[in-house]
């Protein structure tokens, strides 16, 4: 692979802001800004309704920025684009086609110059390498909950897409299948290496599968609280992971912050740091960027 | 064994006759207990049903005297659908009758045309000869005449419900040519919505015998053809105008109401206009449409007696007409078929869509 750019993908102080009924402003993403590099895979993590699907789908394109810019390898993004591939939440299938139609429709607008054979090719290996090869040609209903989204994760693949945009991809699955999925995708990105951004709200998600993890403070007016580096090896196993001395360390990270997240929205005294574990090394905040915990709780 | 049976129900199924069911299943020896109790309530009982309806309608109708004879009764219409049946067979007999006279007249005339040809050999005098030859020719003439004759006796009752069905159909396709691109306009734009709007809601509740006269007069105006008669025409424009409300409003609501996740799908793929409407907006709209096309055509076959009965389109609703011009006791009786025939057909026409409608249907995916 070329160089990596540093810079792939720049979000510059993105302002999301919906109008109340009385016609106010209300900002639910306020001046959120970071920098992802090309290949890299971010995880933006937060309690729900904190804005960091908002995040996403404007990134996406699907959701209009109300400011700020989106700069993905050195061009402003504007509208929606196969550039930028999203995978849902829910599978969001088109029901009246098969898998094979569904990343067909994909295929077919990114490789508008290949044969009949050669997309029919490209279809049936993107579905092979979610582990789909036996359920091809079967509709959406005929499909478990996972196979449904192992199917989306193939068609957002299948459009060689710059940024794969995960947007609580595994929310809606039981958690052996979705442990599963996190392997099938985390080995699918070992293959093409492609800049993610994943929304999620699951800790261990989160510290599994990315190089970065974004905190989110909570909504509205959200914005990028903490950057956690988390620095194990790839390709990972997850028993590595799990076993590794700083798993527990990193994990607790989050939980602190994402807990001094909660007491501020729940208007407990604010201004003081969230307390620090006990457990925590002096190692871990070597990974912590940007703000320190002191600077979020007075936002 | 366990797969025709598996098929069985399945036909059932799509065929929206899972009153049968049980049926199926008490012959395949499952649970009978539970299958007679459902065959008692829902086979059963809606026969039972029947029979007092026919009881009451025998009773109420053997009270009421009318100009025309006593009210008829079930027996009498009974009799009188079999008169209708004998008229078909004899209608037959007599068409290949009457084709077999013609065509012996034919030959009649075809043997006098070779006598004439042969005749206008022998005479030197080329003025007979001439004479000869010209009548040899009008006998051919007749001869063709003999066999392009057409039977015209009057209409039986196959032939009229066949006619209604054209002319029908004729206005339903009138009608869905009409209303689809014009819905599905409306469901992709509000701006084409709110221009269309008042149009639909003015013309939708007009009555179909106010659009009879505007029909005729247009299709004499404008109908120059002969390949189908203005009567027919005319009665499929007011089917259309009346049918094509329902198909309209239902696709307008169905291409508006397009799953959101399903355009993001469109929007990140950047799909072409045309390959959005084809791959994403008309087969998800596909089930709504064609619940409109149901309303549609039963409200096109409700509509299409009183058409013909004004214009004289020879279907089942000019049937209805000439027999309350026939006065007759048997007439009234006959009237009363003809309700029968219309509903029957009217619920086959409906159970057909039904069918079509479920094989274009798709069940919403499943929540993991």
């Amino acid at each position: 692979m070329s160089t990596l750019t540093k810079n792939y993908v720049e979000l510059d102080r993105l302002v999301k802001a919906y109008p109340n009924p009385r016609g106010e402003a209300v900002r639910v993403v306020d001046g959120f800004s970071t920098k992802i590099a090309q290949g890299e895979f971010v995880s933006v993590i937060g309690h729900s309704g904190c804005g960091k699907s908002t995040v996403l789908t404007m990134l996406a394109g699907l959701n209009e920025v109300t400011s700020g810019n989106i700069i993905l390898a050195g061009k402003e993004v504007d509208e929606a684009g196969p550039d930028r591939a999203v995978v849902f939440q829910s599978p969001c299938l088109l029901p009246w086609l098969t898998a094979f139609g569904n990343v067909m429709l994909g295929v077919r607008r990114c490789y508008p110059k290949a044969t009949r054979l050669e997309r029919k090719q490209l279809v049936e290996y993107y579905l092979s390498i979610v582990g789909l090869a036996d359920a091809m040609h079967k509709y959406p209903k005929e499909l478990s909950g996972g196979m449904q989204q192992r199917v989306g994760i193939a068609r957002a693949i299948a459009l060689r897409p710059k940024m794969l945009l995960l947007d609580e991809p595994f929310g809606k699955l039981d958690s052996l299948t979705r442990m599963d999925l996190q392997e099938t995708v985390l080995k699918l990105l070992d293959e093409h290496r492609i800049t993610t951004m994943m929304i999620t709200h699951d800790v261990d998600e989160a510290i599994f599968m990315s190089d970065r993890v974004i905190m989110m403070t909570n909504g509205p007016c959200a914005k990028v609280g903490q950057v956690l580096d988390v620095p194990f090896d790839r390709p990972r196993h997850r028993p590595d992971v799990l076993g590794h001395e700083m798993y527990y360390d990193l994990r607790g990270c989050l939980i602190d912050f994402l807990e001094g997240q909660d007491q501020r929205k729940h208007g407990k005294p604010t201004g003081a740091p969230p307390a620090k574990p006990a457990s925590r090394s002096k190692d871990v905040e070597q990974f912590l960027e940007l703000q320190t915990p002191a600077e979020v709780s007075t936002v | 064994m366990k797969k025709l049976k598996h098929l069985l129900l399945k036909a059932l199924d799509v065929a929206a006759l899972s009153v049968f069911e049980p049926v199926v299943r008490l012959c395949y020896g499952e649970d009978p207990k539970a299958q007679l109790n459902k065959i008692g309530k829902f086979i059963v009982i809606p026969i039972l049903a029947f029979i007092a309806f026919l009881g009451i309608w025998h009773v109420a109708a053997s009270n009421i005297e009318t100009k025309f004879g006593s009210m008829p009764t079930p027996p009498v219409v009974w009799a009188q659908a079999k008169v209708m049946v004998n008229q078909v067979f004899e209608n037959m007999e007599a068409k290949q009758a009457f084709y077999v006279e013609q065509e012996q007249l034919a030959q009649g005339h075809e043997t006098k045309s070779a006598q004439f040809a042969a005749a206008a050999e022998l005479p030197k005098n080329t003025a007979q000869k001439e004479a000869f030859l010209a009548e040899a020719k009008a006998q051919g003439q007749l001869a063709e005449n003999a066999r392009n004759a057409s039977y015209a006796g009057t209409p039986t009752i196959v032939y009229r419900v066949v006619h209604s069905l054209k002319t029908v159909f004729l206005g339903f396709l009138i009608a869905t040519l009409i209303a689809l691109p014009i819905g599905i306009l409306c469901g992709l734009s509000p701006m084409f919505m709110a221009a269309a709007s008042p149009l639909i809601q003015i013309f939708k509740p007009v009555s179909p015998v106010a659009w009879v006269p505007i029909a005729m007069i247009l299709v004499g105006a404008l109908y120059t053809g002969t390949s189908m008669e203005p009567a027919m025409i005319s009665s499929a424009i007011v089917v259309a105008m009346c049918s094509l409300w329902p198909t309209l409003v239902n696709t307008a609501l169905g291409v508006a109401s397009i799953d959101k996740d399903h355009m993001n799908v469109a929007k990140v793929l950047r799909l072409g206009w045309w390959t959005r409407l084809f791959k994403i907006v008309i087969p998800s709209s596909l089930p709504l449409i064609f619940a409109g096309l149901r309303i549609s055509l039963g409200v096109g076959w409700m509509v299409l007696i009183a058409a013909e009965l004004l214009v004289q389109n020879p279907g089942l609703g000019q049937f209805v007409w000439d027999r309350f011009q026939d006065n007759s006791s048997a007439a009234f009786g006959q009237i009363f078929v003809a309700v029968f025939i219309i509903g029957i057909i009217g619920f086959l026409l409906d159970r057909s869509m039904i069918i079509m409608q479920r094989s274009v249907s798709f069940d919403a995916p499943v929540a993991a």
